[in-house]
């Protein structure tokens, strides 16, 4: 694993290498060079394996990572590569030449996070929600309870007593504290 | 004429737009399916009539329900042990039924997601009349776990009428008997009259479903 890094290290620029496990690490890498340093991989270092692309909001720094995480099936690792993309605006190069499943994380990171892929397959069609017209929900500053109250009919809790207060009334009402 | 855009079919399927079809001798006809494919006539009461007679039919009716194969949300895990030699749903009168025009129950089975929503309520409307509805789990009655998802129904009474809940997250399947027993109860009783009620209240219900789904392109009244 540490001379995959290395190896890494030489061409593409690289920061933040966690060894999480024996058989995994994670590395961090600019926007630009997240794509190729991902085909590259592929191609010569053996991760011909796509496991998932997955998105963090990180609302307060104005930042989302996006982790690809890549699996070598000879030699039994796994590498995740993370990236930081800007909130404003937030877009993408698309990776779904590389594979033809990462269109649909894509898809549904799009439609969840509203990162944009411009060129990826039926990118801006809806996923899970249909006809949503509202923040994208799982952005940190989506706020759900409120809008599921707003929308779906919340059923009215049951009235509920504090049995200390409760007795105490029924039972010394004259009485203070 | 053909595939005319304007703001209220913005949400329309493609295959429910007005389009030209070529006829067996090379003839044009325009298709609207939405006019010519389904029933535009919205849902009637039908008044029981007479008492004896309809007692009489109540209990046909409640000994042999045929439940929709149609699962959602967890609930769909249990209604498979339901029909085994286990549980044995058959021994209540109660089968199966894959197709929504030849069932009289269906089981909403946990939480409901808009998207899901949407083809509920075009299966049921699409049963004859009488249908009953049975909501299992709490995610029917006040959202359960799922009350503030951005994605889940809260109250399924706001869209169809329901006969019977089955309280529970996840009720197990003698639960789930025991809900199909309070439902035969309810129709030899004469009180499952959900499909009357859906008719009478048209207006308030579609307004519902229209507030959430908000792509809706499909007709009001999917017969």
């Amino acid at each position: 694993m540490k001379k995959i890094v290395e190896n890494i290290k030489t061409r593409f620029k690289v920061s933040d290498v966690i060894h999480q496990r024996e058989n995994m690490t994670f590395v961090t890498t600019g926007k630009e060079s997240a794509i190729p340093l991902i085909t590259w991989l592929r191609d010569y270092e053996g991760f011909s394996h796509f496991i998932l692309l997955s998105t963090v909001d990180w609302n307060e720094d104005g930042f989302f990572q996006l982790t690809y995480l890549l699996n070598n099936p000879v030699k039994k690792v796994d590498l995740g590569i993370r990236t930081f993309i800007l909130r404003k605006n937030a877009e993408m190069t698309s990776a779904h030449h590389l594979w033809e499943q990462v269109a649909t994380y894509q898809r549904e990171i799009k439609e969840m996070f509203g990162i944009n892929f411009p060129g990826s397959p039926r990118v801006d069609e809806s996923f899970l929600l249909e006809g949503w017209d509202d923040v994208p929900p799982m952005r940190r500053e989506f706020d759900t309870k409120e809008y599921s109250e707003k929308t779906f009919f919340p059923r009215p809790g049951r009235e509920s007593n504090d049995p200390a207060t409760y007795m105490k009334s029924k039972l010394y009402p004259n009485e203070e504290k | 004429m053909v595939n005319k855009e304007n703001e209220k079919d913005k949400f329309l399927a493609p295959e429910n737009k007005v389009h030209i079809v070529i006829g067996p001798e090379g003839e044009e006809i325009t298709v609207d399916p939405l006019k010519d494919y389904f029933c535009e006539a919205f849902p009637k009461v039908h008044e029981p009539k007479n008492r004896i007679v309809e007692n009489f039919i109540n209990w046909a009716r409640a000994e042999s329900l045929w439940v929709l194969g149609f699962g959602t949300g967890c609930g769909s895990i249990e209604i498979p042990p339901l029909l085994s030699p286990r549980y044995d749903a058959f021994r209540f009168g109660v089968a199966m039924r894959a197709t929504p025009r030849q069932s009289s129950v269906i089981i909403i089975s946990g939480y409901l997601s808009v998207k899901t929503l949407k083809r509920v309520i075009r299966s049921y409307e699409q049963m004859q009349n009488p249908k009953f509805v049975v909501a299992l789990g709490s995610c029917t009655i006040n959202g359960g776990m799922y009350w503030d998802s951005y994605n889940t129904i809260n109250r399924l009474d706001h869209y169809m009428p329901v006969d019977v809940y089955v309280a529970g997250c996840m009720p197990r399947p003698e639960a789930l008997l025991a809900g199909f027993e309070s439902l035969k109860k309810r129709i030899k009783e004469g009180r499952a009259e959900g499909a009357n009620e859906y008719a009478t209240n048209f207006k308030w219900y579609k307004a519902n479903q229209k507030k959430i789904i908000k792509d809706w392109n499909m007709p009001d009244y999917n017969w």
